[in-house]
């Protein structure tokens, strides 16, 4: 965990209420993909918690839903504003657990944290595929970024307004085969991606947090190995441990 | 000129005043990756029971304007593995003494954790938590009840020599009555205040957004209640007080002392900033040279007149 002020390159939406934002700045805390940044918001009492999408040296990329007020007024933050974040929170995906070929399978807003996954994947030499879904089509994100990594997407809506039409639970019917499952997105979703998945499987899940980095309990779910704290040992559990 | 920030709490010197409270601090760990935290005072464990606990469902988690809520409910490893783990992992990153932060659902229960932490060498004091908000027929049934807190401090009375706090609830009609009840009983000083019961409802949901109803508000939105309860039972009691409930600067600090408190406890201001403390402790020694404060021992109670 490190204490960093970045500065905002862009903030600009992509997509139906979701923002992607660029920033400048130490992110030598990020270790793995699937960690996530605390931001504090001038005028809000709490820091929110944000997934990584990607990294590199020197910059930092978060793709954010707006969904209350706080993110609200993060979305107005304009570039060269800066932006006091504690990074490199959380435990991310375990890539030597992926095998060969993963299926990354994200909803919504689950999907950022899948896009750095899969760029640290291919940078391996693994062969992942992907099955994103979305409510509907003004929804969807980062699909292209997904294609330029030439990781193969199946994209789902609940609508049909792009791609099949149906969740990720039909998307998976048309992955062949695969090694091990990384999910990200709403709770309902991940419990039918596990109890779809044949194989191993890591799971991000998702919690009110009070600090973000275990000091306070707020966030802890009980999972077959005890209590774990979601924004500490989590947010990336295995599928073994969770009590689904 | 030199400033003197050390304090005496019930016979026990403290370099400063400034001591990150209950449940806002974990066992002090995952702030000693960040900085020393030897520079504080001392700090106040996480609340523990007899036996394990997870605590509450979630959410339990919520955020005010001036603050945030909290049901987390006690969540703890429980009495045995704090003395086996949690504190011989914490003596490694902190020297100092330590206040042992317990709670119960019993009497017997009160006696019990304070029969196992209090003869750990680490141990400074006891900080015995009558108030928890988020537990049921436990915690905070005990501080609502000048008998029953009676009750609860003779029982820690009678097991240990360490000085013993009892920690107050707010969430009453009358906090000195409390106060005195728990001084006639033994106690050699007293924490307050613990969080005020509140609630908040989400708008979609159309639901508490706490899982368990309700929860514990803290942060600088509780600080006037704060001062004035400390203010109240500083002049109602002849014990040391440590004053808490939304402190986030030195000045508050300060505040404290000068109502009646002689220590400060410090909690929702870490989980938003975890350099609070440190920055708290580090800006103490200006503001004293500011207000013409050579020693924090001298302004205790200050504001009395």
């Amino acid at each position: 965990m490190k204490q960093v002020t970045f500065e905002i390159v862009s903030n600009r939406p992509i997509a139906r209420d979701i923002y992607d934002l660029r920033l400048s700045g130490d992110a030598s805390a990020i270790t793995a993909p699937g960690q996530f940044v605390n931001l504090r918001l001038p005028g809000f009492y709490l820091r929110r918690p944000i997934s990584v999408c990607d990294w590199g040296e020197g910059w930092l990329r978060l793709v954010y839903k707006v969904q209350g007020k706080g993110t609200a007024a993060l979305s107005a933050y304009p570039a060269g504003a800066a932006l006091d974040a504690l990074t490199g929170l959380g435990n991310g995906y375990d890539l030597p657990r992926c095998g060969a070929r993963p299926l990354l399978v994200g909803g919504g807003v689950g999907v950022p944290p899948l896009l750095g996954l899969a760029k640290c994947l291919t940078a391996q030499g693994k062969s992942p595929c992907a099955v994103l879904g979305f409510n509907t089509a003004a929804e969807a994100i980062l699909t292209e970024d997904f294609a330029a990594l030439a990781v193969p997407v199946t994209l789902c809506t609940a609508d049909g307004s792009a791609g099949l039409r149906g969740l990720v639970m039909d998307g998976m019917d048309r992955v062949e085969d695969y090694s091990h499952v990384c999910a990200c997105g709403p709770e309902a979703m991940l419990r039918a991606v596990s109890a779809k998945c044949a194989t191993g499987g890591q799971f991000s899940l998702e919690e009110r947090m009070g600090c973000g980095f275990g000091a306070c309990m707020g966030c802890s779910c009980q999972t077959k190995s005890g209590p774990k704290r979601i924004c500490r040992e989590g947010p990336v559990l295995n599928k073994e441990e969770l009590l689904w | 000129m030199v400033r003197y920030t050390h304090v005496t709490l019930c016979g026990v010197e403290l370099d400063n005043p400034v001591i990150p409270a209950s449940g806002c601090f974990g066992y002090g760990y995952e702030f000693a990756e960040l900085y020393d935290i030897n520079c504080l005072g001392s700090f106040s464990c996480k609340g523990t029971t007899l036996a394990p606990r997870f605590g509450n469902p979630s959410p339990r988690i919520a955020e005010y304007t001036g603050g945030m809520l909290n049901a987390v409910g006690l969540q703890n490893p429980g009495a045995d593995a704090v003395v086996a783990e949690e504190l011989p992992r914490l003596a490694k990153v902190f020297r100092k003494p330590i206040l042992a932060n317990i709670s119960g659902f019993s009497l017997e229960e009160y006696r019990a954790v304070a029969e196992k932490l209090a003869p750990c060498p680490q141990v400074g004091w006891l900080e015995v938590n009558i108030s928890c908000p988020n537990v049921h027929g436990g915690g905070m049934s005990f501080g609502t009840d000048p008998r029953q807190a009676a009750a609860v401090t003779a029982a820690v009375r009678a097991v240990t020599d360490k000085p013993v706090l009892v920690k107050l609830s707010p969430n009453v009609t009358d906090i000195t009555a409390i106060a005195r009840a728990c001084a006639d009983a033994g106690a050699d000083g007293l924490s307050l205040i613990n969080t005020l019961l509140g609630m908040r409802i989400d708008l979609r949901r159309r639901r508490p957004i706490l899982a368990n109803g309700t929860g514990g508000m803290s942060g600088p939105g509780v600080f006037p209640l704060a001062l004035r309860m400390v203010w109240q039972v500083s002049q109602a009691v002849d014990l040391p007080v440590v004053g808490m409930g939304g402190v986030s600067s030195a000045e508050d600090v300060i505040e404290m002392l000068l109502a009646g408190a002689t220590a400060v406890q410090v909690g929702a201001a870490n989980l938003a900033d975890p350099y609070a403390c440190r920055d708290i402790v580090a800006a103490l020694p200006v503001a004293m040279e500011r207000y013409g404060i050579e020693s924090l021992r001298d302004i205790i109670g200050g504001a009395h007149g």
